[in-house]
């Protein structure tokens, strides 16, 4: 049942139209403006993958239209979910009431390694649950007891962030005034967030927020000793933006490793305060994902005089490129040791394709998706013979989806912010083989009849990263869409009206 | 018993609301009315003259003492004053921190829920300056207070407050049936008074209810923490203030859905009264003593 690909993009704006109609006409035209079809372009195509298109005419970052069921997050969750929540030997306190810490509780996965409640607290849940009483007369005081309390429970923690929940904002309290005494008092980092859920549009300026509570609340400090002391070597390089989301950060610091680069930071995945401290040592930022963590790389170029340089590691076209690149910015020796580590790996990706490609070949695609998998995976179904067919950003900005362009081929559908009504229909009309988005996605495309893999938290498998990774994507996608399963999904009675081919 | 009636006094923080609705209430009680008192003011100094006491416990403070509002009982915040008054002080956090807001819904709340508005003919709320955020508006909405009386004064501030209420009111007043029963001035001796609260009334769709003379047995009464009424019932303060509980009373059913005005539209007015100077004479102001001093 796999949909040709080959429809042409005539067919996708006219089923664009006609999931429009179903809108009040001032939602239909501002919904317009976030729909598209990646087009033709002049500009060169990516040395990577030979491929430019046209697919940033598409409106991004604006606020959700009210009404509709958006799959975007906030503030808060793009700070204590993505950019803070990872780092380990901290303490991520959920301030304001109990349920943004409960619900968030634990779900991206991020892998580290140390003793849980001993020196690492990253799926524990820290809040101050506020009640009535703090609400009216201000939380710094409950905060103030909750941070002395983790000091005592926690010795071993090296410091504290506190993610604002709602309430903080709206109550106006000084969480500042209480970071800075409770930094004197400890002489631990204390980090105050200001990522309040009603701030922007979307989990997007919680990113920022975090990044520059990074700046303003770690590296604006007094340096460590630790810091002082540390002596940077030439090979230093920091991974930014790898959360280390089913074990993805190891399976790349490996590579990097391999071929003589000395990782001395991930941020935030299986990451310690150290590590964030001393990154501004560090020759070069390399950064996965661009849309959480470009802003902190920028202040450290201009202030520290770091260059960063984005890369990827889905799929072995993508991740040879990327250590080639990489390379380039270091001596012949690391430029050799890539391509030693390259053919290493070789190998591995030619038994994997070579056992894959076959039962997924010419298979088509549609991801929904967040920072950076919307383009960054695309490669990696392309190295399976795979297409996309559709993909968008929860979140992305104009900047994702001019790098888009990089990635999809003319005629990809592009949907920014999509809601669950539009997404639905599109699946229902473009029948791909395979969809990629999340939980809340997952079971309805399923009742469709149609495989589905989360792309948020590698469905509980991963790593997805590195050479490694692929071969468990490349497995995982197999398993997915060649699953039994789809040959039984009509009922035995009936003529199968939707079958595995 | 006559069904209960609910009524609000807000105005301009400092313009004597506590002053004027705690008199009024005293005057009110010797038409032999049942009251219990609300106040919403974190400052909570909306019941001292009517327990000649300074500032009672507050159901805020005393909630937080306790752990939460689940752990008080009435009678720890319902105190009995001047001729059987009831009192309940709402509270609220220290300037500065917190919500306040939050803080009088939830008093309220406990109020209604645990009986404080039994056996009473009159719940008065008295309510802090201008409706700031929504906690504020809380008696006004949900059907809380029926009437909402402003006390306001021939002051500019105090007639933008005034303004602003009546548009509170006036958000409201479809919704919740809340409706502006009147104003009410308290003299401040400015220029054309009396004609400018009547104006300002008259713009608001409304009346004034009662111009309140300045007399400064309100002060000494004040100081001994009694209203005019127990200080001095004889006096002629104390009749005004008779006057004006009879025309609340009286007044029942009768406010209505407010027609507040522009901000131009009241400036106009408050030129018209030479309270405020018009562009043009201002700075015809502003030559002439740059003039003088050159």
């Amino acid at each position: 049942m796999a949909k040709d690909h080959a429809g042409g993009p005539e067919d996708y704006e006219a089923m664009i139209e006609e999931v429009l109609e179903a809108y009040p006409v001032k939602a239909r035209k501002k919904r317009a403006k976030h729909l598209s079809v990646s087009g033709a372009t002049e500009e060169a195509p990516d040395a990577t993958t030979g491929i430019a298109s046209k697919c940033d005419t598409t409106k991004s970052n604006i606020k959700s239209i009210p009404g509709v069921m958006t799959i975007r997050g906030c503030a808060y969750a793009g700070s204590k979910g993505v950019v803070w929540g990872p780092v380990k030997d901290m303490v991520h306190i959920s301030h304001g009431p109990v349920g943004c810490g409960q619900y968030s509780w634990s779900q991206r996965r991020n892998y580290y390694i140390g003793k849980t409640g001993v020196d690492s607290f990253v799926t524990m849940q820290f809040t101050t649950d506020f009640q009535e009483k703090d609400i009216v007369f201000g939380g710094d005081k409950k905060l103030a007891k909750t941070i002395d309390e983790i000091n005592e429970l926690f010795p071993l923690s090296n410091g504290v962030t506190i993610q604002s929940e709602c309430p903080i904002g709206l109550i106006g309290d000084d969480i500042e005034a209480v970071a800075r005494e409770k930094k004197k008092e400890t002489g631990k980092t204390m980090v105050p967030v200001r990522c309040e859920g009603f701030r922007g549009v979307s989990q997007s300026l919680g990113h920022h927020i975090a990044n520059d509570a990074v700046r303003d609340w770690v590296f604006e400090q007094p340096e460590s000793e630790a810091v002082k002391a540390y002596e940077p070597g030439p090979y230093d390089v920091n991974v930014i933006g790898d959360y280390n989301i089913g074990g993805d950060a190891w399976a790349s610091r490996i590579l990097l490793e391999e071929m003589g680069l000395n990782v001395v930071g991930n941020w935030s995945g299986d990451a310690t305060l150290a590590e964030i401290e001393r990154a501004p040592k560090a020759k070069l930022n390399l950064i996965h994902c661009y849309r959480s963590m470009n802003y902190i790389c920028r202040y450290m170029e201009e202030k520290y005089g770091i260059g960063w340089m984005e890369y990827n590691f889905f799929g072995p076209t993508q991740i040879a490129a990327s250590l080639r690149a990489i390379a380039k910015n270091f001596d012949e020796t690391i430029q050799e040791n890539a391509e030693k580590v390259i053919a290493k790996y070789q190998p591995l990706v030619d038994e994997v394709i070579a056992k894959f490609r076959p039962r997924l070949e010419g298979k088509s695609v549609m991801l929904y998706v967040g920072g950076l998998r919307p383009r960054h995976v695309v490669t990696a179904y392309d190295d399976l013979g795979m297409v996309i067919a559709g993909t968008g950003y929860e979140f992305g900005h104009a900047d994702d989806y001019k790098r888009t362009g990089h990635y999809v081929k003319e005629g990809t559908l592009i949907y920014d912010d999509v809601t669950s009504y539009e997404l639905e229909k599109f699946i229902e009309k473009m029948r791909p083989d395979l969809v990629g988005s999340g939980i809340k996605e997952k079971y309805p495309v399923q009742k469709m009849g149609i495989p589905f893999r989360q792309m948020h938290s590698w469905d509980y498998s991963g790593p997805y990263h590195g050479y490694d990774g692929f071969a468990i994507f490349a497995r995982d996608m197999d398993l997915a869409i060649n699953n039994p399963v789809w040959g039984l999904y009509g009922a035995p009675w009936e003529k199968p009206a939707i079958a595995a081919e | 018993m006559s069904a209960l009636r609910q009524i609000a006094f807000y105005g301009k923080g400092g313009i004597g609301k506590s002053t004027t609705s705690q008199n009024t209430l005293a005057a009110l009680v010797e038409m032999g009315q049942k009251i219990l008192i609300v106040g919403c003011d974190p400052k909570a100094d909306s019941t001292r003259l009517i327990l000649n006491s300074k500032a009672q416990d507050t159901v805020l403070h005393l909630a937080a003492e306790m752990g939460s509002v689940e752990d008080l009982e009435l009678e720890d915040v319902l105190k009995v004053g001047y001729k059987d008054i009831k009192c309940v002080e709402s509270g609220g956090p220290e300037p500065g921190v917190g919500c306040a807001g939050r803080g009088v819904i939830t008093s309220i709340n406990f109020l209604e829920e645990n009986g404080a508005y039994d056996d009473v003919d009159y719940v008065s709320y008295d309510v802090l300056g201008d409706v700031v955020c929504g906690g504020f508006a809380m008696p006004i909405r949900e059907n809380k207070a029926q009437e909402i009386y402003i006390v306001m004064s021939g002051e500019m501030m105090a007639l933008y407050a005034a303004n602003n209420i009546a548009k509170g009111i006036l958000k409201y007043a479809n919704s919740g049936g809340v409706r502006l029963g009147g104003l009410i001035c308290n003299e401040r001796q400015t220029d054309k008074e009396l004609e400018l609260a009547e104006a300002m009334a008259a713009k608001l769709g409304s009346k004034l209810i009662h111009f309140v003379p300045r007399d400064n047995i309100v002060q000494h009464a004040e100081l001994r923490r009694q209203t005019v009424l127990q200080y001095a019932p004889d006096s002629k303060q104390a009749d005004e203030y008779r006057q004006l509980a009879q025309k609340i009373h009286a007044n029942s059913g009768k406010g209505v859905i407010p027609t507040p005005v522009t901000m131009d539209e009241l400036e106009e007015m408050l030129m018209e009264f030479g309270i405020m100077q018009s562009e043009d004479e201002r700075l015809a102001a502003i030559a002439a003593s740059e003039a003088q001093a050159g």
